[in-house]
């Protein structure tokens, strides 16, 4: 049988939420009309949601340089077991993704993945914020999304220049490129392991303040301004970015913003346990802030929940927190805590998850499509209601690092299907 | 007690419960053999991951004085500096079999983090700007000596406030045990956020003085002065320096205090730190017992009921009494062990506190 029929469901998508069946032709990888259900191998989803696939803006994949910590293939799976049927990767591998060389590597890589990569690239050499990387040539290579991640573009007249020459590079498939900055001015969050605070402050532990964050955001909302140019904002974590982008927004800026599961659900009192699995860049603020992320992802504000999974090997996370390397893991999680944490309409959920980060990273020409015949059939059907523990042990990430090891959350994801294949099948990865 | 990693884990009871005991064990050092066999056959690791002579010397001292065998375990001589996770370490350290392991690390933390890997009992020896449980206790040991308690006191602690596990646990115990705390330094050395602190703040230690019963002084780094924290070391000693003019001002029975190493010229006078009223050298002192009641509630046959000088002392070869640790030869720790095999074990009376001859 060629074809897959998802059966009893609602569908949830950008079209908003309705009973239907969904049938997949395998061989087109597209989702075709009910008549030819007959045919169809039955699946009974009843009680699930059918939506698109989500689109991650922001992980990071290790390869190539990290291995041990994640591969393509690994971080794919994990992906999968999300629920996710595209992912970014992120550009600060070793080497780093700033050339055609690595990023045609990356692209040679994604035959292993179990969800469509989308390699982005670094906006200056080395990430090292001193000269524009050869972003035409990374543009002509499939490339849409540039960022320095890790770091923020710290010159202000380089990242004025990346904009306004980014603005120049025109796909012949419509898309535009946009830049994605972490924001993170570095002379002031220098010696900072963690949010700075009250908890930073009994704990003795060197602070980010949240302006180390906010000057950036309101620094690229101005060159925004100046270029005319879209700025994509990661993972803001500031009561005050929120605000700033908000009000950018309202301006007419085209800026666009993601927040992390994590920035939405856990504060810099974790710190407390010097658990370096709490360490992550931009820091865990406050609770005040962890309500503004909430608030923005509910406004609309905020574009897209990216994950920001970092992957890192035990060993690295076995230090003392100030000498542990920052992130932590998110794909396998982030759905459930953001149907645990966050008092959204599904309709919200997709968008934030699928429809506008595909439409972000360049990807909304078969991402986060309505799920219609005819449309691409890259897809998720989750259980909002099951519940289950978080186990660290029992993920497909190489890494173990996540935050939420024992968390009870609801939400898990029962089938994913990328391109047609059900690369996910009852909880379970097919390869 | 299994750890001491925070003063915040200790409550007014818990403090003063250490400070009678090392009061106790101030009254065994000035014996003619100022040893006890507490914790023979206890050993304790000496894990300085951050270099400290006075508070290795002090620690390393007060296992001895205890008949604890003591271990030194170097950072610098360690696999830390190859790569290898701080877990690893411990557990590689925890594998030889130790009772306690004394941790000094640049990190702050660090020691909390390593009791979670080990079954032997961690003792805080200082850990990056968090916390310095022990100092905190010689304080309070020191000041609780000249004037009875701390209850009503009026204590200043200024200087670099931010950068101080010394002021973090100092706060901390110096409030519970009753006294009152005025932080005194500028903004740029002050922690971000002090609101959760028991301690009112100020930037002018000159509006303070005159009340103060217990003058506390922080050590200036010079690693503050080379990343802008204040203009000069002569600006520093300006404002914040307890100058010769300015100890005029103290009262003449209040105390002027200093962790060390001071930076004579800096925050302190020379002549100040020479003056009657300096207590820095009983602090130094109080070290040991503290060190000692720490060690002993940790390792220890558990309540300590009385110290009993004993008026018959078991006999014993005295000569060598206070060698015996792991580089005594052969012989003395033959004489010893044979000379307190009755109470070797863990009877859980004041026997363990006898003189070892």
């Amino acid at each position: 049988m060629t074809t897959l029929a998802l059966v009893g469901a609602d569908v949830v998508d950008q079209n908003g939420r309705r009973r239907q069946d969904v049938v997949i032709d395998r061989n087109t990888g597209r989702i075709v009309d009910l008549e030819t259900a007959q045919a169809a191998e039955q699946v009974d989803v009843a009680g699930c949601i059918v939506s698109p696939g989500f689109v991650d803006l922001h992980a990071h994949l290790r390869q190539p340089g990290n291995e041990a910590a994640e591969t393509i293939e690994s971080g794919s799976r994990a992906a999968a077991l999300g629920g996710y049927t595209a992912v970014v990767a992120m550009p600060n591998t070793n080497p780093c993704m700033d050339s055609a060389a690595v990023v045609s590597e990356v692209i040679a890589w994604r035959a292993t993945a179990l969800c469509e990569i989308k390699p982005s690239a670094a906006i200056t050499v080395g990430r090292e914020g001193t000269t524009l990387a050869p972003m035409g040539e990374l543009v002509d290579l499939g490339v849409r999304l540039f960022t320095d991640d890790g770091t923020g573009v710290q010159d202000d007249q380089l990242m004025r220049r990346a904009l306004e020459y980014a603005a120049s590079l025109t796909p012949d498939d419509g898309t535009e490129v946009v830049l994605s900055q972490h924001c993170e001015v570095n002379a002031l969050s220098q010696g900072g392991v963690m949010h700075e605070g009250r908890w930073s402050a009994s704990l003795g532990l060197g602070g980010q303040p949240a302006e180390a964050e906010e000057l950036m955001v309101m620094r690229d909302i101005a060159l925004s301004r100046l270029t005319g140019m879209r700025v994509h904002l990661q993972h803001l974590s500031t009561a005050g970015s929120v605000e700033m982008v908000r009000a950018a927004k309202t301006a007419g800026h085209p800026v666009t913003a993601e927040a992390t599961p994590h920035h939405f659900t856990l504060t810099d009192a974790c710190c407390a346990s010097y658990d370096p699995v709490f360490k992550v860049h931009p820091p865990l603020r406050t609770e005040a802030d962890v309500a503004a992320v909430k608030a923005g992802l509910g406004d609309g504000t905020i574009d897209a929940i990216a994950t920001d999974h970092a992957p890192h090997t035990p060993d690295t996370k076995e230090l003392p927190f100030d000498q542990a390397p920052p992130g932590m893991l998110g794909l396998e999680t982030a759905l459930a805590l953001a149907l645990t944490e966050l008092d959204l309409d599904l309709v919200d959920l997709i968008r934030l998850m699928s429809v506008r980060p595909a439409e972000i990273a360049g990807l909304a020409g078969h991402q986060g499509r309505p799920v219609e015949p005819g449309e691409p059939a890259n897809l998720v059907v989750f259980d909002p209601d099951a519940g289950w523990t978080i186990d660290r042990g029992a993920l497909a990430s190489l890494s173990v690092n996540t935050p939420f090891h024992g968390k009870q959350v609801r939400g898990k994801v029962r089938h994913t299907i990328f391109n047609g294949e059900a690369v996910v099948r009852n909880g379970k990865a097919t390869r | 007690m299994k750890h001491l990693i925070s003063t915040l884990d200790l409550d007014r009871q818990d403090l003063e419960g250490l400070l009678d005991l090392a009061n106790n064990f101030a009254g065994v050092l000035k014996r003619p053999i100022p040893k006890v066999p507490a914790l023979r056959g206890k050993t304790v690791v000496m894990a300085f991951f951050e270099d400290s002579t006075r508070t290795r010397t002090s620690f390393d001292l007060a296992a001895r004085r205890l008949s604890a065998d003591v271990v030194n375990f170097s950072a610098s001589q360690s696999s830390t500096r190859k790569g290898e996770s701080l877990r690893d370490t411990v557990e590689t350290i925890g594998a030889m079999g130790v009772d306690a392991i004394v941790v000094r690390h640049s990190s702050s933390g660090a020691p909390q983090q390593i009791a979670q890997w080990t079954g032997a009992s961690v003792i805080n020896a200082g850990d990056g700007w968090h916390q310095h449980p022990t100092q905190a206790l010689l304080d309070a040991f020191t000041i609780t000596d000249r004037f009875g308690s701390l209850d009503g006191l009026s204590i200043a602690v200024c200087g670099d406030i931010q950068h101080s596990r010394v002021a973090r646990s100092n706060v901390d115990a110096f409030t519970k045990l009753g006294a009152s705390v005025t932080l005194v330094g500028p903004k740029t050395l002050m922690p971000p956020d002090t609101g959760d602190w028991p301690a009112t703040v100020t930037t002018n230690l000159d509006d303070v003085l005159a009340d103060l019963d217990v003058v506390y002084l922080l050590r200036i780094q010079q690693e503050r002065l080379s990343s802008g924290l204040f203009p000069s070391v002569r600006e520093y000693r300006s404002r914040w320096g307890l100058t010769v003019e300015r100890s005029a001002r103290l009262r003449s029975d209040a105390l002027i205090m200093h962790p060390g190493p001071m930076n004579r010229g800096v925050e302190i006078d020379p002549e100040v730190a020479d003056d009657s009223r300096s207590v820095v050298l009983d602090q130094v002192a109080a070290g040991v017992p503290v060190r000692m009641a720490v060690l002993y509630r940790v390792l220890g046959p558990g309540q300590f009921d009385a110290l009993t000088p004993d008026d018959e002392p078991e006999v014993v070869d005295d000569a060598d009494g206070d060698q015996v640790d792991g580089d005594g030869g052969p012989s003395t720790r033959q004489l010893v062990r044979s000379a307190s095999a009755p109470d070797s074990g863990s009877d859980s009376s004041a026997s363990h506190l006898e003189e070892v001859s």
